[in-house]
């Protein structure tokens, strides 16, 4: 009764879900910027999917394919225009068997 | 794609859409619904516990075949720090009745149930619909929507958004603000498999009894959170939320808080053993009644989520989207039975009517609530839980000190961490915004 929770790593929590990718359409984009402000270097630790990481050259960069569509980073980041966010089209996007 | 002109759209099939939906399609609207998700749920997060009458007021006989998972007989309370909890519990054979108050059910499952019963009573359930933008006519007014299929707009005299929390309709429309980031949480949830003859074990119940732990306390480092396991059938649901904006000062991932959730002394041995098979993020509207946004307007309406309706102190959600979407398709079609414009002013009767139900009552009670908590995190989630542990255990442990010591350590401790007239100041804070 004591074994112990295997500690996953968040790709590995990922994996568990089941997404339908839509190649070439990535609904989440970051717009180009020189550096990122406050908010948006946030998303690189709380964005649930571990969706955001910075690049060599200290930017933010996102790979939209494991989002489960919060939209935490929208809260963050569209209003000052810092990332452009849509759904993904019908029937795309994270699909929950439990939700 | 579809040439008909429906009474109503409704965008979403969460909780409150299919109640609108299904109350508006079986008084004999032309309701049409449309989903993004591949089914009815596959995009909707959620704890998940149902409240049985809100449902019982759309759908009085849904326990002959909703899939439900186990009603509710216990609750505990937890106060956590980093190796204990103390703990308020309530368990009662009270809720062992025959219609059961409070279910744990799981959302994919149920919104497939519901959807079913919204196609039954009449309404067009497209799926893997992405509804893109709103109509207006020339005045303004919404009188359809345009989506990612082929083909041109879809009219209806009234759009009803139930789009939920990150709803971008509504706000590109400039209908509503995008929820500010101290008003909404963000929530991660692992779904953990057990055996039901294990969980029942480990939790003292037996059939479909089930039972809730929700708890709060350094478990969210600071920040204003709340932790939750949910008992189902053969599965446990787990998460843990805090306020976004806290979780962008602090830049803590929420994955690493529910991984030292999972790991805590008082948890670990609940989930030993258990297979996850699914991991989801979901942000909950915490503004309550200070952060609901213009309701109704000129052919449209807003439920559940979408306008910001929740209660977060007593983690209502789904029962206050049921009865929003509910009110909203008995306000239309009281509406249509009049022979009125779906005009702004018309669709005012839907808020006059969720003004006089719990819904509106409710949020109004707890209307500085989310303030309070929100500008005292640290106090509430980090200084008091170690007060009271410290507390509980000095109390406790039997090691030679007089007891009028113990006391006098204890109320120590709290006035060195608060001060006299912190500890006062907040608790007349907290009995104002409660009260």
């Amino acid at each position: 009764m004591t074994m112990a929770v295997t500690k996953l790593r968040v790709e590995e929590k990922l994996y568990q879900n089941r997404y339908l990718v839509d190649p070439g359409r990535p609904h989440i984009k970051v717009r180009p910027h020189e550096r990122p402000s406050a908010n948006l270097l946030a998303l690189t630790h709380i964005c649930p999917a571990k969706c955001y990481e910075l690049n060599d050259k200290g930017q933010v960069e996102t790979t939209s394919d494991g989002c489960m569509e919060c939209g935490t980073c929208r809260v963050l980041c569209e209003a000052n225009g810092e990332i452009v966010w849509n759904y993904p089209r019908g029937g795309f996007g994270v699909l929950f068997k439990f939700g | 794609m579809i040439e008909q002109e429906f009474d109503a759209i409704v965008v979403g099939a969460g909780m409150s859409g299919n109640a609108a939906a299904y109350t508006m399609a079986s008084q004999g609207l032309t309701v049409l619904q449309l989903e993004r998700g591949e089914y009815p749920g596959s995009k909707n997060v959620q704890g998940a516990i149902m409240y049985a009458d809100m449902l019982e007021q759309i759908i009085p006989d849904f326990r002959d075949d909703a899939p439900l998972e186990r009603h509710l007989v216990e609750q505990r309370f937890w106060v956590m720090d980093d190796t204990s909890h103390t703990g308020m519990q309530y368990r009662s054979d009270d809720f062992n009745e025959a219609k059961p108050n409070r279910y744990t059910i799981i959302r994919a499952q149920f919104d497939k149930w519901f959807s079913r019963k919204v196609r039954q009573a009449g309404a067009t359930v497209l799926c893997e619909t992405t509804v893109t933008e709103l109509v207006r006519s020339a005045s303004g007014k919404v009188i359809g929507v345009r989506t990612d299929r082929a083909g041109g707009p879809i009219y209806a005299d009234v759009v009803v958004l139930a789009e939920g929390v990150n709803g971008l309709l509504g706000t590109r429309a400039g209908l509503r603000k995008m929820p500010k980031p101290e008003s909404v949480a963000l929530a991660v949830k692992e779904m953990h498999f057990l055996p039901d003859e294990v969980i029942e074990q480990r939790f003292g119940l037996q059939g479909d009894e089930g039972c809730v732990i929700e708890a709060a306390g350094t478990i969210s480092r600071s920040m204003a959170g709340l932790a939750f396991l949910y008992t189902n059938k053969e599965s446990i649901s787990l998460g843990i939320g805090c306020l976004v904006s806290d979780f962008a000062q602090t830049m803590e991932s929420p994955y690493v808080l529910l991984d030292n959730f999972k790991n805590h002394p008082s948890i670990r041995p609940l989930i030993a053993g258990s297979e996850v098979k699914e991991y989801s993020a979901h942000l909950i509207p915490e503004g309550g009644y200070k952060a609901i946004p213009q309701l109704f307007g000129d052919g449209w309406v807003a439920v559940g989520d979408a306008a910001q309706l929740n209660n977060a102190i007593h983690r209502e959600g789904s029962n206050l989207a049921m009865t929003s979407g509910r009110i909203a398709g008995e306000a239309i079609i009281e509406i249509k039975g009049r022979n009125q414009p779906m005009i702004r002013r018309n669709l005012a009767l839907y808020k006059t009517m969720l003004d006089k139900s719990f819904v509106v009552k409710d949020l109004m009670k707890y209307k500085d609530m989310p303030a309070l908590i929100h500008t005292n995190s640290r106090n509430f989630f980090m200084t008091y839980p170690q007060l009271m542990s410290q507390a509980a255990q000095n109390f406790m442990r039997v090691d030679g000190t007089p007891k009028i010591e113990k006391e006098k350590a204890t109320t120590a401790a709290f006035i060195k961490a608060r001060s006299r007239w912190g500890l006062i100041s907040d608790v007349v804070r907290l009995a104002l915004a409660w009260r």
